[in-house]
């Protein structure tokens, strides 16, 4: 079999390039990681319930049984029984539907949160990366501030600020505590990329400068902020049960949500202890997850383990 | 060094000032404001115009800022309207309990996170790093208020090892000297006050120290495997040192310098992590206060304790970095 001399340049280039680009090679190091695929998983197993949970879960989170009430007294609560496979909750509702409907609002918390956070963080990251100068310096006071406040504290007095506490204050609260955090990182990665030398090609080119910023700069400067994203997505979650569990959560008792459903569970420790085990570790599991992803995708954009 | 003592606190500055204007704006903002907040009940506009007028709230709001800075310049933040007592007096009093539980708490994580961080490393890949690395991933993963919970219910509850809440037996009697109860037992020689608040300690501290720990145990590890990939590494053992001066004179020298910098970050992540501890323990410090003025709605304590715990934060934060240009002189060329 001949070779023409345009395939055997070709497959000389490719071998030049390694045939892959950066992001294909991230995501091949990613597939050999246990630690990513283990994390994947988790959270695909998660997004999956959710997003079918009102099909997968017998009964609805909000219905009390009279079966169930009638068993319900100061120090017992039913335990699992026929039809109901994980028992009562404190108010003889169907433990099982609310674990899993449950999942649907605490991915709506994490998420919300999280894409709040990111989207105010990204505006003023990018400011500030792309102004520099006195523009950056005042933002950057501005987001320091909000650093020099342990982040649950922040949260708190964010929280402690609405007259009644729901769950749209709930991600409020823990949107604000990832703000500076996502701004700093991504003004940080912007200001590297400002000088390097294709933002300085595409400017003698003349294209015009918010087309740099933001077709050029941002694209290259956004990885460790979608890196931070996934790992704020778990603090997001435990940050937003810290605040249930201070009084700070949504005050309606039929919502379910795992850092809720924990929170309330504290009273009933002694009187069935599963209460509060299954939010616990359905909370931990997915924290987890969004953990091992993360710092497997932060280990592989790193161009130093690139190999 | 003095230029970067002096440069470093004047820095402080425009942070706490910014600060202060975020808590007194955000009491501003209250619904109704500080006034109807105050009468609660009783709250009528004649009411509450007469209090805005005693308050000085009718005044324009830079006059009103710059009152509300000499007075917490005094140290003057106002009464809690739970208990109607000098909200600085409350925290006086709340903050040796805290400050106890915190230093407990971080000694665990260093004393136990530097050493696992560090085997870790040196065993790299094997099952102890592997195991270390999981654990410390979980750790991170749990509520701490949750741990704290299983903790006192396993073994505070069922077996009995520890006392569930408090910071000290009522039967030992103890003498208050600082307020440290440890320390108090040891200045009056109390032994058995001592050792009864160390019992106490244990299980409220191990909760708190949980994310401090995984936190340090994971930055000890990175930077261990750092400076074991460096060239002076290699040349000090090509050129035949012991492994022993090796590892203690070159790798934990130069691996703890991180490490320092994360410590005074985790003081962050206890007072946060005190304010869920200390209720779930019932441990009464600045962390009940907290939780209570929440429950409450005692903003006058909520303010205090927020701008002083910033406070704490950055003052630790910049000890820290003074400690750091100490240990490292090519911090202050940069």
């Amino acid at each position: 079999m001949t070779t023409t001399w345009l395939e055997r340049r070709r497959s000389r280039i490719d071998d030049l390039a390694g045939g892959r680009s950066l992001g294909a090679e991230a995501f091949r190091r990613l597939c050999r990681e246990p630690a990513a695929i283990i994390g994947a998983i988790i959270i695909a197993v998660f997004v999956v319930v959710a997003a079918f949970a009102p099909w997968i879960a017998p009964h609805s989170a909000t219905e009390a049984f009279p079966q169930l009430q009638e068993n319900l007294r100061p120090g017992s609560i039913p335990g699992p029984q026929e039809g109901f496979p994980l028992g009562s909750d404190q108010l003889g509702r169907d433990f099982l539907s609310r674990m899993i409907l449950a999942s649907q609002q605490t991915l709506l918390v994490g998420v919300f949160a999280t894409l709040i956070g990111l989207a105010v963080g990204v505006v003023i990251g990018t400011i500030a990366g792309a102004f520099g100068g006195w523009v950056d310096t005042l933002l950057m006071r501005i987001t320091d501030v909000l650093l020099a406040i342990p982040s649950l504290l922040l949260a708190i007095s964010v929280a402690a600020l609405a007259a009644s506490p729901s769950q749209t204050t709930v991600i409020i609260a823990v949107a604000i505590v990832s703000v500076p955090i996502f701004a700093r990182l991504l003004r940080g990665s912007m200001l590297a990329q400002r000088n390097s030398d294709y933002v300085v090609a595409a400017t003698a080119l003349g294209v015009k400068r918010p087309a740099v910023v933001l077709r050029h700069m941002l694209p290259n400067a956004i990885g460790p902020v979608i890196v931070q994203a996934t790992l704020t997505l778990a603090t997001a979650i435990l940050d937003a049960a810290a605040l249930s569990f201070l009084g700070l959560g949504d005050a309606d008792p039929g919502r379910a949500e795992w850092g809720l459903m924990l929170a309330q569970a504290q009273t009933y420790l002694d009187v069935r202890p599963a209460l509060a085990f299954y939010p616990a570790l359905a909370i931990i599991a997915v924290a987890l997850g969004f953990t091992l992803l993360g710092e497997s995708l932060r280990e592989a954009i790193d161009p130093k383990g690139r190999r | 060094m003095l230029r970067f003592v002096v440069r470093r606190l004047l820095q402080v500055i425009p942070t706490l000032l910014l600060l202060s204007i975020v808590v007194f704006a955000w009491l501003r903002s209250l619904p109704g404001g500080p006034a109807s907040a105050f009468l609660g009940d009783r709250a009528t506009p004649e009411n509450i115009a007469e209090l805005n007028r005693v308050l000085g709230l009718d005044q324009p709001l830079w006059v009103q800022y710059g009152r509300f800075l000499g007075r917490v310049a005094t140290g003057d933040f106002g009464t809690s309207s739970i208990t109607g007592q000098p909200v600085l007096e409350e925290i006086g009093r709340a903050l040796p309990a805290t400050i106890e539980l915190s230093i407990a708490a971080l000694v665990i994580a260093v004393a136990l996170g530097i050493p696992l961080g560090y085997l870790a490393a040196r065993h790299r890949g094997r099952p102890l790093d592997v195991i270390t690395v999981i654990g410390t991933l979980v750790g991170v993963a749990v509520p701490v208020f949750f741990l704290g919970y299983v903790l006192k219910d396993v073994f505070a509850v069922d077996l009995g090892w520890f006392p569930p809440s408090g910071r000290q037996s009522v039967a030992v009697n103890a003498t208050q000297v600082t307020g440290f109860a440890v320390l108090d037992g040891i200045l009056t020689r109390e032994w058995d006050a001592s050792l009864d608040a160390l019992h106490h300690l244990v299980l409220p501290s191990l909760a708190l120290a949980t994310i401090p720990l995984a936190v340090i145990v994971r930055i000890t590890r990175a930077s261990v495997l750092d400076v074991l990939g460096s060239d002076f590494v290699r040349t000090a053992n090509s050129k035949g040192l012991a492994p022993s001066t090796v590892r203690g004179r070159h790798v934990l020298r130069n691996a703890l310098l991180p490490v320092s910098t994360t410590i005074g970050l985790q003081v962050g992540l206890l007072l946060a992590g005190a304010v869920l501890t200390e209720r779930v323990f019932v441990w009464g410090g600045v962390g009940t206060l907290l939780a209570d003025a929440i429950t409450l709605r005692d903003y006058p304590r909520l303010q205090a304790v927020l701008l002083l715990g910033a406070l704490i934060y950055v003052l630790v934060n910049l000890l820290v970095d003074l400690s750091y240009a100490i240990i490292d002189p090519r911090v202050r060329l940069s």
